[in-house]
Order: structure tokens, then C-alpha cells, then sequence
């Protein structure tokens, strides 16, 4: 017998008892995934400018951090746990984080240097030719153009971020994924938690995938309209 | 053109990573103030490598080239490109900005204020044939011939005194190729430009340049000289093989039909006599003559017609077979063989000038 007779599947009243701490797990689980996107994002930046300087870094990059996104999520928090200390909150956070931002970097850097390597060559002899310097070309030329394949990328790492940030619960983190694990670890099977735990994590998932389409949509107008 | 250089070339090499040979090869070239200079020749002759390092978008191996008089490798490579104009085949349009913020780009890259670079790209959308509309377009919803007209105003934006092209009419159409050959050949005549052309296509070559280099493997200059007297004096057989057959033709297409003297031809007054129209008819060993009106020609008419009466009562037939003195000889020559008069009429804005027959244009061929 898996739920106690008595108690329904989904239970409101739970909701309305605890709707300040569902907020602030859900606060939490943003915060947990858009510092992992924002640090990413970043780091990603960095090791695209490298893989564009010297090409011959690029496999060596995308076999890092393709490791890095292989490895399970659990096996890097054990890893890390004694290396950053989980003991204060702190260290519980920035061991969270480091495991979450090692699973964008893969998707990220490959994107970036993707987006800008499919910059036809002509555009981009083309502004050399007008004079920009190389800085220019690549801020104001070529990432404005690999912007939809950045973009791209940057949509795939948010629902994997979402979906991983649960499993930081472990760590006593976890925003939403709070829920799911507290759901199981009752003495009696809690299902109501875990469907608010899941539910509300896919939601998220959801919105910030559309988000991320219509600000790529808003950046880019110029790919929406005519091909002739 | 004056006698300065704008551009020279002096043992320019360039030998690119992991080559056995060198591309370009102690390559010499002086290019007159306002001169337009084609480059051409067969794949791998260096041309377009030689061109790309006048903008340092390809850094030479050694020799030196100076443009307006200064050393193109003392300047940092982006300050020199901002004052040579530059179009190439595939166009490379900005495709995020708008067809106003590509023509711009120079001019916002060097500083003018907002009113300047609008005014300017309102003056080059007039220059190169833009319709206005397509200002705020982007690249994308132009056809290829309105693409390549903005990147030649793009490269004209901040009134360079040097423009390079590569090849910029190789990826639009043969006949809007035609007509954009013409303008530009007309636009760089009020303009003034020093360009470099280069391109693989010989008539090309001919049509726009004032003067054309040929160029062999390596860089090395066959032939530097007018079309003229490339087509009449090949240097070698290279050139002359290079120019291909229809030598003779291809000279005409450069001599002008103003050039030669006119005969009046077979050409009498409305008032004239039949017996006057067998006369002339006679004289210049034809069936029809043709009939004036003061300055211009309303028409023509065949012998048999004069069997229903004079000439002031014949119904005439109309005028085909004109040119204008503008036309190329090849163009008369075209007209010569396809029409049934056996002649060139030659008509400039309704005034009549002139005839010309086949013998006058082979005078030309021969020389």
C-alpha cells in the first residue's frame, strides 16, 4: 500500500498552509538556476574567445567540459561536498553551483562557437574590409549574427539547469526539488509535495523557455523577415 | 588621371603558410591618381590576392605598397581600410542592420554626427540607383542586383579616394550583370575613384578598365596597358590566348560608332524626284532609300514602291537597323549584318547622322 487510505492524492489545503515557503523555494530555484546561467554564460564566453583565437583549443574545451556533462550530478556533489565543505550555507551553495554551471558549459561554448563559425566569411571579411578593428567585428558583427544559435543554446541549458537545481535538494538546496525529496523521505508517502515539487519545476522550465524564445525573437527581427 | 601614383606596388610577395610557391611572386604595379585598373587572369594568378593586400585583408610576405602616398604597413591595418572602399563578390551585407545602417557603416565608424551620414546615405541611394523604400529594409529582402548596389554605396559611404572590388558583378545574373557594369563604368566617370577591379572575365576586364593587367601564375604581369592595345598588339601568346578568339569583335565593342566618318547614304528629301531616289539608290548599289525630314529620317522605302509614284506620296516603311554614336562598333556591326538594309543608321536623339557599312567597320577591325 503505497498512500494512506485517508489522505487524498492532492491535498489543497497543504498549498494554502505553505504558500510562503513554496515562493521561497521558488525564488530560490530561480536565483540556483540563473546564477548557474549567468556564470556559465560567462565562463562559456571565455572559452569560445579562446576556441575562435586558437582553434586548436576547441577539442580540448568540448572534451572537458563534455565530461564535465556526463558525469552524474550525484557523483560531482560527492566529490565536491569535501572540496567546497557543505557545512555553512555557503559552501552548500557554491558546491550546488559549480555542479550546475559545469552541466551549461558544454552546451554553451559549443553554441557560441557554432553561431559564430556559421558567420558567412564574406560578412566577415567585409567589416575587417570596412575597417573595424577585430574586437569590433566579433561584438558588433559576428555575435550579434550567431545570436539565434546562442540563444538556442542558452534555452537548452536553462531546462537542464531547472531539472538538474532539484537534485541539489540532496545538498539541502534544491529550491523546488525541496518538495519532491521531502515528498519520499515521510514516513508515509507524501504525494501532494511531490506533485507541487515537479509540477512547479516544469512550469518554471516552461516559462523561461518561452521567455528565452521571444527575447531571441526581439533581438533578432532581421532573421524573422523575407528570404529571397 | 594626373601622373601621381594612388597606388604602387613595388616586389610585392606573398607566400601563404605551408605553400610551396608563392602566390604572388615580386609583383610591381603603379596605379594612377583616378585610374580604374582591372586585374585579371585565370584562377590562381594571384589576382585577388594581390588586391586584398592593397587593404592588408591579406598581409603581404615582403615588398612594400604605398596608397596616397603612405606606406600601407606604417598605418594600423583598420585606419587604412576606413579610407579604401571595398566590395566583394559575395557582398557581405551586414544582414542584423538595415540597408540605411549598412550604407553607414564607415561614416559611424569614423565619427560624422547623425545629420552628415544621413544626408550622405540619401545621397548615395540617388548615386547608385536605390529606391528610397528599401532604406530600412534589411539585406535579406533585396534581390541580388539591389544587394550589390548597396555594398558599392556602402563602400562609397565616406568618399574614399580608393576602391577595391573583387569580382563584385560575379553573383548576380548576365543581364543585371550588363546593366551594372554600365552604371558603375558611368558612375566611376563622374566620380573619379582610383579603382582595382579584379575579375576573371576578359570582356569584363576590357569594358570597365582604363588600363588592364593580365596576369600569369605567381603574379606576373603579362600585359599592362589600354584594351585598345591589348586587343590590337597582344604582348604574348599567353595574352593572346587569354583573350580568346573574336579579338577583332571584342575591339569593336570598345571603338565607339562617333569615331568613324559618316556617308549620308541613300537618303533623299520628302520633296525629291523618283528619278533622284533611283539616283542615289543607284549610286550607293542598293534597292531602298531612305527619306528625310530637315534633320531627322521618317523613313524608308524600297525601289519597287517607287512604281506607284513619287516619293512624296509613299507610304514609308519604318525605321529598324539605327544605333547612336554612343553605340559600340560591335553593336553597328550587329545591326549591319541582321538587318535587311545592309547598313548602319545612325540616329542620335532623332537627328540623323550618318550611315555606316560593313566595309567602314572592317577598316576598323584591320586597323
Amino acid at each position: 500500500m503505497l498512500f494512506a487510505q485517508e489522505s487524498p492524492l492532492f491535498d489543497w489545503s497543504w498549498v494554502q498552509r505553505n504558500f510562503d515557503t513554496i515562493w521561497e523555494r521558488t525564488v530560490e530555484h530561480m536565483t540556483l538556476t540563473g546564477v548557474a546561467l549567468g556564470v556559465g554564460l560567462l565562463m562559456a564566453m571565455g572559452l569560445a574567445v579562446l576556441a575562435l583565437r586558437w582553434p586548436a583549443t576547441y577539442e580540448s574545451i568540448t572534451s572537458i567540459t563534455g565530461i564535465m556533462y556526463t558525469i552524474p550530478s550525484l557523483a560531482v556533489f560527492a566529490f565536491l561536498a569535501p572540496i567546497v565543505g557543505i557545512s555553512t550555507p555557503t559552501g552548500r551553495f557554491v558546491t550546488a553551483e559549480v555542479a550546475l554551471v559545469s552541466y551549461t558549459l558544454l552546451i554553451l561554448v559549443r553554441n557560441i562557437v557554432t553561431g559564430i563559425r556559421n558567420v558567412p566569411a564574406g560578412t566577415t571579411e567585409a567589416a575587417l574590409g570596412m575597417g573595424y578593428r577585430p574586437s569590433q567585428v566579433l561584438r558588433r558583427i559576428q555575435v550579434p549574427l550567431a545570436m539565434p544559435v546562442i540563444i538556442a543554446g542558452l534555452r537548452i541549458a536553462t531546462v537542464t539547469v531547472i531539472g538538474l537545481v532539484t537534485v541539489t535538494a540532496l545538498l539541502g538546496k534544491g529550491g523546488l526539488g525541496f518538495f519532491i525529496l521531502d515528498g519520499f523521505r515521510r514516513s508515509i508517502l507524501f504525494p501532494t509535495e511531490i506533485i507541487v515539487g515537479v509540477t512547479l519545476s516544469v512550469v518554471l522550465a516552461g516559462i523561461l523557455d518561452l521567455g528565452l524564445l521571444l527575447l531571441g525573437r526581439a533581438m533578432t527581427p532581421w532573421s524573422a523577415r523575407g528570404t529571397t | 588621371m594626373t601622373d601621381r601614383h594612388m597606388i604602387r606596388l613595388n616586389d610585392v610577395t606573398k607566400v601563404f603558410p605551408g605553400a610551396e610557391t608563392a602566390a604572388v611572386d615580386r609583383l610591381s604595379l603603379e596605379i594612377g591618381q583616378g585610374e580604374f585598373v582591372a586585374l585579371v587572369g585565370p584562377s590562381g594568378c594571384g589576382k585577388t590576392t594581390t588586391l586584398k593586400m592593397i587593404n592588408r585583408i591579406i598581409e603581404p610576405t615582403m615588398g612594400t605598397i604605398e596608397v596616397d602616398g603612405r606606406d600601407a604597413m606604417s598605418v594600423p591595418a583598420h585606419e587604412l581600410r576606413r579610407s579604401i572602399g571595398y566590395v566583394i563578390q559575395q557582398i557581405g551585407l551586414f544582414p542584423h542592420r538595415t540597408i540605411r545602417q549598412n550604407i553607414a557603416t564607415v561614416p559611424a565608424l569614423v565619427g560624422w554626427d547623425r545629420d552628415r551620414i544621413e544626408a550622405r546615405v540619401e545621397e548615395l541611394t540617388v548615386l547608385v540607383g536605390l529606391e528610397s523604400s528599401l532604406l530600412d529594409r534589411f539585406p535579406a529582402e533585396l534581390s541580388g542586383g539591389q544587394q550589390q548596389r548597396v555594398g558599392v554605396a556602402r563602400a562609397l559611404a565616406a568618399d574614399p579616394p580608393v576602391l577595391l572590388m573583387d569580382e563584385p558583378f560575379g553573383a548576380v545574373d548576365p543581364i543585371v550583370r550588363g546593366r551594372l557594369q554600365s552604371e558603375f563604368k558611368d558612375l566611376q566617370s563622374r566620380l573619379g575613384k582610383t579603382v582595382v577591379f579584379v575579375t576573371h572575365d576578359i570582356d569584363e576586364a576590357l569594358f570597365l578598365g582604363d588600363r588592364v593587367a593580365i596576369l600569369n601564375t605567381g603574379g606576373k604581369v603579362e600585359q599592362f596597358d589600354t584594351a585598345e592595345e591589348i586587343l590590337s598588339s597582344p604582348a604574348n601568346r599567353f595574352v593572346e590566348e587569354f583573350l580568346g578568339g573574336e579579338r577583332g569583335l571584342k575591339r569593336l565593342a570598345l571603338l565607339p560608332v562617333g569615331g568613324l566618318g559618316l556617308e549620308r547614304g541613300p537618303m533623299v528629301e520628302r520633296s525629291a524626284s523618283a528619278d533622284e531616289a533611283r539616283r542615289v539608290m543607284a549610286e550607293y548599289d542598293v534597292d531602298w532609300f531612305g527619306v528625310l525630314d530637315g534633320t531627322s529620317l521618317s523613313g524608308w522605302a524600297s525601289e519597287s514602291d517607287l512604281a506607284r509614284g513619287e516619293v512624296a506620296g509613299l507610304e514609308l516603311r519604318p525605321l529598324e537597323s539605327t544605333v547612336s554614336t554612343r553605340s559600340s562598333l560591335r553593336e553597328a556591326l550587329d545591326v549591319v549584318v541582321t538587318g535587311h538594309n545592309r547598313l548602319a543608321l545612325v540616329v542620335d536623339d532623332g537627328v540623323f547622322m550618318g550611315v555606316l557599312d560593313v566595309e567602314a567597320i572592317a577598316r576598323e577591325i584591320t586597323g
